[in-house]
């Protein structure tokens, strides 16, 4: 039996199919979010791997801020439900996640039964996400990809104070025109986003162990940033980016099981 | 008075009531100044039974800022008073309030309306003559009366109400309190230019311990399971138990929505007919701009509203004639009070309305519900195992209110109470 999940968030839409509940069959993710051809594109792409049609898929479950916009959806589920379920099945055992999106930050607190016991998300600011990333990287005009690898040079990190994307960007700026040598900037933006979402992190209570998920965890900077400020060990799951359509599709199999 | 004469009140429902007193109360003081009788400007906890007594009419500008935002009209009152300066991490209510006020300051002193307040759906009220506030709810109200007595030359009554580190109220806040109200007594006689009204002050205080009976008992019917009563017309209902709790309005209105929600119960009608899924509280002021849009989001949740400490701010009971005790109830609103104090009556809360859940709202225009919001839902879920969200808002400035926010949160929130009924052996 196969079951899907689909998670339409702000700048980014993943899926993946799930064979009775157990095992990954395809996933994907395309690069754009709610309000785009994203959703749709992603579809294509998560059954063009496979021999699948969506006719084919026993129950369909959406998540994430677009999730009401998707048709094929049986049913909706807030993300940190599909996120809580889906880094469980990555990272067994785990009790504290962290996600960093597009434009949220969410951690979420689990008990021994993987039951959501306490989350914590951004409010409405920017700092701290997946934005914030993405706005310095092209102000120091360093790729997302190549982030982590600047972060790892850096011998003297620059303090990036704001919390604000648009005033941190305005001192990203300084700090470029003070000619502070890029590495250092890049790990001080790090820094600034590990400070920010572990603050979320802190407010449900610090575990003994830390599973990351979202899109940025899949910059080694912010992660090495995030279990400094921690002082704790951090998994990364191993789809991080379709944490939250697993978790969907899980749902969409416990859904009909039942 | 013939005005009166043809309205029949009798026969009203209990929403038709509501519509009909609470606008009233803004006409009453409309009437008043037009009669060359004082009007009060007031802070919504502040006693009105003093002024009443005096015959001043009373409008509230908390109330007032609320409706105007009910309405979507806070962003124009906001934009005149971000221009005079005001900042936009100052209170909302302060600001519309500030900019209703510097409109009506130049519709008086040019004898022209302003177009903004021709394009207003703020409800006129007439400057005041008086202003009176009290911090048994929050600092800013000093400042900001302070502000509006300057900006129009009138006096300003403050009646100062000490913070209860302690609870129950102490003897000696009390007796302070007590001073304080002597002392507003005093400023009144010197403003009527005649002695306080010691006899209708004691029918005023009697019907103002009515009205407050038949609010609090509003509340009781949480206790039905499922409820006939939907915690958002406590919102809608305490514009009355604010403006008009020393007036027979608020009075004739709630024991006309108690009789109707008697028989809600008697024909088994309940708020949600049979889709009352879960129960929450609901902790902090309304989202006024979005009040439609946070009661749709739950109730398609089948999530319903049973509880919550805001409205039991005006639970004002006191003995008639006894001063200290009515110094007592002014003191004791739960946000006046140590986290102990505040923390039981939010436990209370949960419990009266037999709540899965607790929803708690980050109000950037109130820091003094909001501050300890974590420590009390930390608490509710530590006693009571009750689980909490925290949703990120304003009551009246819609720059501060995502509704995609919001909806996240709760149907997080709905999944958690489901999650956990159904761990714990009930329906998923």
């Amino acid at each position: 039996m196969y079951t899907l999940g689909i998670d339409v968030g702000s700048s980014s839409s993943k899926a993946v199919i799930l064979e009775d509940g157990k095992k990954i069959i395809a996933q994907a993710v395309v690069e754009i979010g709610t309000g785009s051809s994203g959703p749709e594109r992603v579809l294509d792409e998560v059954f063009e791997k496979t021999n699948l049609k969506i006719e084919d898929m026993a129950n369909i479950i959406a998540t994430g801020y677009g999730r009401f916009n998707v048709d094929c959806a049986k049913g909706e589920v807030s993300e940190i439900t599909c996120h809580a379920k889906g880094a469980l099945f990555e990272c067994p055992g785990t009790t504290t996640i962290l996600d960093i999106g597009g434009q949220d930050v969410k951690s979420i607190k689990l008990n021994s039964q993987g039951l959501v016991m306490q989350f914590a998300m951004n409010d409405k600011c920017a700092a701290g996400t997946g934005r914030f990333l993405d706005v310095m990287s092209k102000v120091l005009e360093i790729p997302m990809s190549e982030m982590g690898d600047w972060y790892f040079k850096s011998k003297h990190p620059a303090a990036v104070s704001s919390t604000c994307t648009v005033f941190a960007e305005s001192e990203v700026i300084s700090l470029l025109s003070k000619n502070i040598p890029k590495e250092d900037i890049v790990a001080g933006v790090h820094q600034s986003i590990a400070a920010k979402a572990c603050a979320l992190v802190r407010r449900v209570g610090v575990g003994d162990d830390l599973t990351m998920t979202g899109g940025g965890s899949r910059d080694p900077g912010v992660v090495d940033a995030v279990s400094k400020e921690l002082g704790i060990p951090v998994r990364v799951a191993l789809h991080p980016q379709a944490v939250g359509a697993l978790g969907a599709a899980l749902i969409a199999y416990d859904k009909i099981k039942k | 008075m013939s005005e009166e004469k043809t309205v029949d009140i009798e026969s009203m429902s209990a929403k038709d009531a509501l519509g009909y007193f609470l606008p009233k109360v803004d006409e009453d003081a409309r009437k008043a100044k037009k009669e060359g009788r004082l009007v009060c400007w007031s802070a919504s906890v502040a006693p009105p039974e003093f002024c009443t007594a005096m015959d001043i009419a009373i409008v509230y500008p908390e109330t007032h800022a609320a409706g105007i935002g009910a309405r979507h009209g806070a962003p124009a009152m906001l934009e005149v008073a971000e221009n005079k300066g005001y900042n936009q991490d100052i209170c909302s209510y302060c600001r519309v309030n500030m900019g209703y006020m510097e409109l009506i300051k130049q519709e008086a002193l040019t004898g022209k309306t302003p177009e903004v307040l021709k394009n207003s759906p703020a409800s006129p009220i007439p400057l005041p003559d008086v202003v009176l506030t009290c911090n048994n709810i929050c600092n800013t109200l000093l400042k900001w009366y302070e502000n509006l007595a300057k900006e129009l030359n009138v006096p300003l009554i403050n009646i100062d109400v000490p913070f209860n580190h302690e609870f129950p109220v102490t003897k000696h806040a009390k007796q302070y309190i007590v001073g304080e109200f002597k002392h507003a007594i005093s400023q009144l006689e010197e403003l009527c230019g005649r002695p306080f009204d010691y006899e209708k002050f004691f029918e005023v205080q009697k019907q103002t311990q009515r009205s407050i009976a038949a609010w609090n008992k509003i509340a009781t019917y949480f206790k039905y399971k499922p409820s006939p009563l939907n915690g958002f017309d406590l919102f809608n209902y305490m514009g009355l138990a604010v403006a008009a709790r020393s007036l027979n309005y608020s009075e004739i209105t709630f024991n006309k929505f108690l009789k109707e929600l008697d028989e809600k119960v008697a024909n088994k009608k309940w708020a949600f007919g049979d889709n009352e899924k879960s129960r929450v509280i609901w902790e902090g002021i309304a989202v006024w701009i979005a009040l439609g849009h946070t009661f749709k989001e739950l109730k398609g949740q089948g999530a319903l509203m049973t509880g919550s400490a805001y409205p039991g701010m005006w639970d004002v009971s006191y003995e008639p004639g006894n001063l200290e005790s009515m110094a007592e109830a002014y003191s004791r609103t739960y946000i006046n009070c140590c986290l102990e104090q505040r923390g039981a009556v939010l436990e209370k809360v949960v419990r009266d309305g037999k709540c899965d859940g607790l929803i708690m709202h980050q109000n950037r225009s109130c820091k003094n519900m909001s501050l300890l919001n974590n420590e009390g839902g930390q608490r509710v879920q530590k006693n009571l195992g009750v689980p909490y969200v925290i949703f990120d808002g304003d009551q009246t400035d819609a720059r501060n209110f995502s509704e995609a926010q919001f909806d996240t949160r709760v149907e997080a929130l709905t999944e958690m109470m489901a999650d956990k009924k159904a761990s714990e052996g009930g329906n998923h």
